[in-house]
C-alpha cells in the first residue's frame, strides 16, 4: 500500500474552482498535462489544471487493484506496477512523457492489446469525481464486481471530460506475462486480413496482431511453454525481443516511421473482419483488424460513409479543421440523449464544451 | 389518449383499491389488445399468477396486466401504450432475478421479453453473435459450440437466465476474474427507449462514438431503457481446463492461498472457495467427496496444454506452501467435472439442509476475508441464524446463505435484518453490497448506507435523462432520497447518522 503526499491532494481547491464556474456559468477546459490537447475538437473555456493533483493512493498487488489520483503520470504508474510484475493490460498510449492517469480514462484509447485484454473502459473499476456543480462522489469502487448504482465510472471512460472532472481512478491490474515473442509473415493487407480472422478463432495467446507495410505482426504472450509452443503452430519468422518491443510501442505511441506524414490521421473503427475499404492514403491495420489507421486527404464525408457502411466509425484523430466534427457524427437521437445525459452530470454545460461534439 | 387516472398512485407502487385496480386492467388490457395480438396479453388474475415473483421468492406482487411482444414493433407499441397511459412498465427477462428487479408493480405492465428468444445471426469471422433478449444464456455456447467458439459469462442460472436480463444485471458468474462481466463480453445493444425511439449502444467494432451508454445500460436494472437485441462477443473455447481443490484447516490461510495464487502471476479461470458448513452440506448433497475441512478452495486453469500444466505446478505449490492439507487435481474431464459439481451444486444443497435460504451478495477487498467471514459469525450468533458461505474467491464476491424457516413468525424479517448487517459489514471495509445479483427491491435499504446523497441524486439525474416521467421500473436500484433519510432515522450506524443533511420525517 502507498500513502500518498498529502499536500498532493487538491481536490478541494478543484472542487471549489469548478463551484465557481458553475455559479460564473463559465467553461472549463479540463487539463492534466496536455498531452492529448491534439485530441477532438478544439477545446474552449478556462484551464482547470488537475496535474497537480497527484498521487498513487492505495495498490495492493494481490488484489489486482490500484487507485491513484487523476494528475497521476501514467509512467509512475507503469514503473509502480512494474515493480510488482504487473501491468495495465489495456496497453495506454501516453502520447507524451507527462501523460496522466486522467486523461488517459477521458481519453478512453487503448494501445495493441485492447482486442484480447480489454479497454480501458474495461479495467475502469470507480472514479471519485466531481461533478458539474462541484459535488464530489465516488462511483463504483475497488473490487471487481459491482453492481451497485448506475455504471457512473465507465461512463467516463472516452467522454473526453465532458461529464466530469475525475479526482481518483481505481483500475484493475493484470501479472505481466512471464514471456512475450512476436512473429512476422509477408503478406498484402488482404492476405492479412484473411490470416488475422483465422487466428482470431484459435485458442492461442495472442497479445496483439497489426499490419504495416506488407508485414504482419503477430504478437503472442503468456507462459514461456504456451508461448513457444504457439509460436511452433504459427510458424512465421521471429522478431528479435528488441525490435519487436521497439515495433509495439513504436505503434502505441505513433512514433514508428509510417507515423511521420503530413496528411489528416483517420481512425476507423471497425468489425475486425471487415474487408479493405479501398480508401486512398496509407494505411496501418492494428487490433487484428478492428481499428485501422488511415492517412488520407480525401473528404472526411467519403472517409466516414465508408466506415460506417462496414458497420463502423471514423474519428479524424490528427490534423484537418478542428472546428468541424472529429468524432464521427451522432444520430440526431443519439446526440439529444447525449445532451440529456450530459446535462444530469452537468447542468451548465461548463465542461469541456464542445470538445466531443457540437453542443455537448 | 389520455394518462388514465389513480395510476400515478400506483407508480409508487401503492396499490389502488380493488375496484380501481380492476377497472384500469380492463382499460390498459383493451389497449394493449388494440396494438399487439390478443394471445401476447393477459390480464386474467390466475394467467398473472406466473409472473407475480422472479428469483427473489418473498416479494410477491401479481402485475396490472402482462403484455408478450413477438418483436421490436410490438415492444414500441406496448411502451407507446403505457407511456400515454401513464402506466409503469416492469420488463423481465426469465425471471431468475435474484433481487426482485423484475418483482410487478400492482398498477404497472409487466413487459415478459421470453418470446423474444431467436438466435438472429452468427458472425464467425467477427466472433460475435446477435441475438433477441429472451435467448437463454447457456443456447448460446451451444449454438456456436460446433466453431470452437463460446459465451464466456457463465452466471449459475446459465440454464435458465436470459441475456437481456444479463445485460439488465451485469450479470457474472464463476469466470469473471479472467473473461470479465457481461459488459466486458458485450459489443453492442439495441434498446428502444420510453420515447419509442430504438437506438444503437456500442457497435460491432471494438468500441463507439460518443458516450459509453453501452456500459451504462449493463446492470441498470430496466430503469433507463428496454434491451431488444445484444451482440455478444464470443471466444474460442480454451483446448484444456484443469482444477486443483485444496482442503483448508482455516478460512485465513485459504484466503491468503488464493491471494497468493493471484501474487504469483497467475490468473486462473475460476477460483472458488467454500466454508466448513458448505462442505458438509454438499457432500451430503452428493457423492464429491471434499475433504471435511474448514475450507475447500478449487482453482481452474485454462489455456493451451502448456500453459495448464506449467501454471498447474505453480498453484499446487502455492496452495501447498499457503498450509493446505490436501491437493487433488483433475486428471480427465470427467474429474474436472466432479470436482466442480459439489460447487455448482451448493445453493441446492444448502437447500436441502435448510426449509429456506436468503443468499446475499456483498463483494469486498479479499485481504478483508478472514477479517468479513469472522464478522458474519458473529452477526449470525447475535441473530440467532446459521450462516454457510460460498465465495467468489478470485474476485472478491461473497455469497452467504443464511439458512431460515419462513414458516416460523419472524424468521423471514430476522434473515432479511442479518443479510443488511452483512452486506454493512461489506461496505464497512470497501467493499459494496451487490457484486452480481443487482439491487432490485431487496437491496434499497442498504444502497443508502453504501451512497451518500450527492450519489444517489445522481443517479437519479441519469435515470430522468433517459426516462423524465419514471415509467421504466420505477422504485426499483436507486433508493429515494426520502426512503434513505427514514432508513437513516432508525439506523444509527458507528454513532453516525448517515445522510445528516436531510429531513427526517
Amino acid at each position: 500500500m502507498t500513502r500518498p503526499a498529502p499536500e498532493k491532494d487538491i481536490a478541494e481547491a478543484l472542487a471549489g474552482e469548478v463551484e465557481q464556474a458553475f455559479r460564473d456559468r463559465a467553461a472549463l477546459c479540463i487539463r492534466g498535462s496536455g498531452s492529448k490537447d491534439f485530441l477532438g475538437r478544439e477545446p474552449a473555456g478556462r484551464k482547470l489544471d488537475v496535474s497537480r493533483h497527484r498521487g498513487v493512493i492505495s495498490y495492493e498487488p494481490t488484489e489486482l487493484v490500484l487507485t491513484a489520483r487523476s494528475g497521476t503520470r501514467l509512467s509512475e504508474i507503469r514503473d509502480v506496477l512494474a515493480d510488482q510484475g504487473q501491468m495495465l493490460a489495456f496497453e495506454p498510449p501516453a502520447f507524451g512523457d507527462e501523460a496522466t492517469l486522467g486523461g488517459t480514462i477521458a481519453a478512453g484509447l487503448s494501445g495493441p492489446r485492447r482486442p484480447y485484454a480489454g479497454s480501458a473502459r474495461d479495467f475502469v473499476l470507480g472514479v471519485t469525481m466531481l461533478n458539474g456543480q462541484g459535488e464530489s462522489g465516488r462511483f463504483g469502487g475497488e473490487v471487481i464486481k459491482n453492481v451497485a448504482g448506475y455504471d457512473v465510472s465507465r461512463l467516463m471512460a472516452g467522454a473526453m471530460g465532458t461529464l466530469g472532472v475525475l479526482l481518483d481512478v481505481s483500475l484493475k491490474v493484470l501479472p505481466r506475462p512471464e514471456a512475450e515473442r512476436t512473429r512476422v509473415f509477408k503478406l498484402s493487407a488482404a492476405a492479412a486480413l484473411e490470416k488475422l480472422t483465422t487466428l482470431g478463432r484459435l485458442p492461442i495467446p495472442l497479445s496483439g496482431a497489426a499490419w504495416m507495410e506488407g508485414r504482419l505482426y503477430v504478437r503472442l504472450s503468456g507462459s514461456a511453454s504456451g508461448v513457444s509452443a504457439a509460436e511452433r503452430e504459427l510458424i512465421g519468422e521471429p522478431l528479435a525481443e528488441k525490435e519487436a518491443a521497439g515495433f509495439w510501442t513504436g505503434l502505441r505511441e505513433h512514433r514508428l516511421d509510417f507515423f511521420a506524414d503530413d496528411r489528416p490521421l483517420w481512425r476507423l473503427g471497425l468489425p475486425p473482419a471487415a474487408p479493405e475499404l479501398g480508401l486512398d492514403g496509407k494505411g496501418l491495420i492494428d487490433w487484428g483488424g478492428g481499428q485501422r489507421w488511415l492517412f488520407s486527404a480525401l473528404p472526411a464525408e467519403t472517409i466516414r460513409d465508408r466506415a460506417a457502411a462496414a458497420g463502423g466509425h471514423a474519428t479524424l484523430f490528427r490534423g484537418g479543421d478542428r472546428r468541424e466534427a472529429i468524432f464521427h457524427p451522432l444520430s440526431q437521437a443519439m446526440l439529444a440523449l447525449h445532451q440529456r445525459v450530459k446535462a444530469a452530470l452537468d447542468p451548465a454545460g461548463i465542461f469541456n464544451p464542445g470538445r466531443l461534439y457540437e453542443g455537448l | 389518449m389520455t394518462p388514465l387516472p389513480g395510476i400515478r398512485d400506483a407508480s409508487k407502487n401503492r396499490p389502488p383499491d380493488a375496484a380501481s385496480l380492476n377497472r384500469l386492467r380492463a382499460e390498459v388490457g383493451e389497449r394493449l389488445r388494440a396494438v399487439i395480438p390478443a394471445t401476447g396479453v393477459l390480464t386474467e388474475l390466475e394467467q398473472l399468477r406466473p409472473f407475480e415473483c422472479d428469483g427473489l421468492s418473498a416479494h410477491r406482487q401479481p402485475p396490472l396486466a402482462v403484455a408478450m411482444p413477438a418483436n421490436v414493433d410490438q415492444v414500441q407499441a406496448v411502451l407507446k401504450v403505457c407511456r400515454e397511459a401513464g402506466v409503469p412498465v416492469v420488463t423481465r427477462g426469465a425471471g431468475t432475478g435474484l433481487s426482485g428487479g423484475a418483482l410487478p408493480l400492482a398498477g404497472g405492465v409487466l413487459l415478459n421479453m421470453s418470446r423474444m428468444n431467436d438466435i438472429i445471426s452468427i458472425d464467425q469471422d467477427n466472433r460475435l453473435a446477435r441475438v433477441q433478449p429472451g435467448v437463454r444464456n447457456l443456447q448460446i455456447s451451444e449454438a456456436v459450440r460446433h466453431l470452437g467458439l463460446y459465451y464466456a459469462p457463465d452466471p449459475s442460472s446459465q440454464i435458465a437466465c436470459s441475456i437481456g436480463g444479463n445485460v439488465a444485471e451485469n450479470a457474472g458468474g464463476v469466470h469473471c476474474l479472467k473473461y470479465g462481466l457481461t459488459v466486458h463480453n458485450v459489443a453492442a445493444v439495441d434498446v428502444v427507449t420510453i420515447d419509442g425511439e430504438r437506438l444503437t449502444f456500442g457497435s460491432e467494432a471494438f468500441d463507439a462514438p460518443g458516450f459509453d451508454l453501452l456500459a451504462l445500460i449493463h446492470g441498470s436494472e430496466g430503469l433507463l431503457a428496454v434491451i431488444v437485441e445484444v451482440v455478444v462477443r464470443l471466444l474460442p473455447v480454451p483446448r484444456h481446463a484443469q482444477v486443483v481443490m485444496a482442503a483448508f484447516p482455516d478460512v485465513g490461510s485459504a484466503g491468503h492461498a488464493v491471494a497468493r495464487i493471484i501474487g504469483s502471476g497467475i490468473l486462473p479461470a475460476g477460483l472458488e472457495m467454500m466454508d466448513h458448513g458448505c462442505i458438509l452440506a454438499v457432500n451430503d448433497y452428493l457423492d464429491v467427496g471434499y475433504p471435511e475441512c474448514e475450507a475447500v478452495v478449487l482453482c481452474e486453469v485454462d489455456g493451451t496444454a502448456e500453459e495448464v500444466a506449467d501454471q498447474l505446478v505453480q498453484v499446487r505449490d502455492v496452495l501447498l506452501a499457503g498450509g493446505a492439507t490436501e491437493v487433488r487435481e483433475s486428471r480427465s474431464e470427467a474429474e474436472r467435472l466432479a470436482l466442480w459439481s459439489g460447487r455448482k451444486a451448493a445453493f441446492p444443497a444448502v437447500g436441502r439442509i435448510a426449509s429456506d435460504y436468503y443468499c446475499m451478495d456483498g463483494t469486498i477487498p479479499r485481504r478483508h476475508l478472514a477479517d468479513v467471514l469472522a464478522e458474519i459469525q458473529r452477526l449470525a450468533n447475535t441473530y440467532g441464524l446459521r450462516v454457510v458461505n460460498v465465495f467468489h474467491a478470485g474476485d472478491g464476491n461473497m455469497h452467504p446463505l443464511i439458512l431460515y424457516d419462513a414458516n416460523l413468525a419472524g424468521q423471514t424479517e430476522t434473515a432479511e435484518a442479518l443479510g443488511a448487517a452483512i452486506l454493512e459489514a461489506c461496505v464497512a471495509v470497501g467493499g459494496t453490497v451487490t457484486g452480481e445479483h443487482g439491487v432490485g427491491v431487496e437491496k434499497l435499504d442498504t444502497m443508502c448506507v453504501q451512497f451518500s446523497t450527492i450519489e444517489l441524486a445522481q443517479f437519479h439525474a441519469l435515470k430522468a435523462a433517459f426516462d423524465p416521467e419514471a415509467i421504466l421500473n420505477p422504485g426499483k436500484a436507486v433508493p429515494t432520497l426520502a426512503r434513505c433519510a427514514e432508513f437513516g432515522a432508525m439506523h444509527v450506524h458507528g454513532g453516525r447518522l448517515p445522510h445528516p443533511e436531510l429531513e427526517r420525517f
